[in-house]
């Protein structure tokens, strides 16, 4: 699990959970990947992504590798800067440990580097049975 | 970049490993290679909504969509589905393909992951839904969460008998629904307890979108 998977989940479905978000992050093995920078996509996420909640992720993890704990003003232009949120969303992956509601204390386990959201039917509240916005 | 021809995108994705025991209540049958690549090219090359785009990939299964999408050069590709089976096939297909910009969650989608996390957050959402044939209604579900997430467009399949029903629904949800191309898709004979091998259906492949000003009356 990349940290920009991180970035989009929250525990808001669970029964009595008004937030959800961001979900604690511990971490038992984490591989580091190459993948093909594109200064594009990463400039296009800036503004998408929630930065503090990827900042504190990867400062509860180790993995801060120099990105700074805000966006830059100029960062569209910052090839630096670029460069170091490409490494942290997008190379730090996540094969082992678990997401952890910062409400309730649910866990969430994460194996083989994927993140199981999985919640009994007792769990969750009735009302989202199908999504968060027409109640 | 997305200059692979969609032959060779056709090609490449019957080399990926598909369901090994699919599990009929959860619908699971793959998009073919060739229906696969005719939706992946249409969305790049005629809407350009593929390329460096982060992208949903909803009931994922073992990620004929989401490899695709990947290969066109997608920047980022999240996949969910509720099987670990398919998720697992899901990993080894992306090992073996070399791929590394595809990340899957494993969740329940009627249980109202991923619609938690901030509207809008996705550029494009993709999706072969269950038709509903075992769950009454999931198909809708499925779309009502794709148009939550995604800002630019969804593109999904519905059978081509719920057109109105899909379209009129799609536009209460403040998206506008324009049917791309009718296909045939040949169901393996089980979904529908046919004594047949496969039976030939009529499928919608759908391009939401939404209209500048309905957009911001979405609540978020
Ligand atoms: C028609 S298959 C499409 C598979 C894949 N996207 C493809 O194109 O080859 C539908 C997928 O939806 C998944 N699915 C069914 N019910 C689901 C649910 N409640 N939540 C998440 N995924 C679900 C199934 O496991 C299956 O992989």
């Amino acid at each position: 699990m990349k940290l920009l998977t991180h970035n989009v989940l929250s525990s808001k479905c669970l029964k009595g959970v008004s937030v959800g978000y961001p979900l604690r992050l511990n971490a038992t093995d984490i591989k580091v990947v190459d993948v093909d920078y594109n200064s594009e996509f990463v400039s296009r996420m800036i503004p998408k992504i929630n930065y503090s909640a990827l900042y504190d992720a990867a400062q509860s993890i180790g993995h801060l590798n120099g990105l700074p704990d805000a966006v830059v003003d100029d960062f569209e232009s910052n090839e630096d800067f670029l460069k170091a949120v490409h490494h942290v969303l997008l190379e730090v992956d996540i094969v082992s440990g678990d997401l952890e509601c910062p409400e309730s204390g649910r866990k969430f386990p994460i194996t083989r580097g994927i993140p199981n959201m999985l919640v009994n039917e007792n769990e969750v509240n009735e009302i989202n049975g199908s999504n968060g916005y027409n109640n | 970049m997305a200059c692979i021809k969609r032959k060779h995108l056709e090609q490449y994705l019957e080399d990926i490993e598909v369901f090994e025991n699919p599990k009929v209540e959860l619908e699971q049958y793959p998009t073919k290679p060739h229906i696969a690549s005719h939706m992946l090219y249409t969305m790049q090359a005629s809407y350009g909504d593929v390329e460096n785009k982060l992208i949903a990939d909803l009931g994922c299964g073992c990620g004929a969509l989401s490899l695709g999408a990947a290969m066109l050069g997608a920047g980022t590709v999240v996949g969910y589905d509720v099987d670990p089976d398919a998720l697992e096939i899901w990993n080894a297909n992306c090992a073996e393909m070399e791929i590394t910009t595809c990340q899957a969650v494993l969740c329940d989608l009627t249980q109202g992951f991923p619609s938690y996390s901030f509207p809008k957050q996705f550029d494009t959402v993709i999706m072969n839904p269950p038709f509903g044939t075992k769950r009454k209604g999931i198909d809708m579900e499925f779309l009502q969460m794709a148009l939550h997430m995604a800002s630019t467009a969804v593109y999904s399949l519905h059978k081509t008998s719920t057109r109105d029903h899909v379209l009129s629904k799609a536009e209460k949800w403040g998206a506008k629904g324009e049917v791309l191309a009718e296909l045939r898709y040949d169901l393996p004979a089980s979904y529908r307890f046919h004594k047949k091998q496969t039976v030939d259906i009529e499928v919608d492949f759908i391009r939401f979108s939404f209209p500048k000003t309905k957009c911001e009356k979405v609540k978020s």
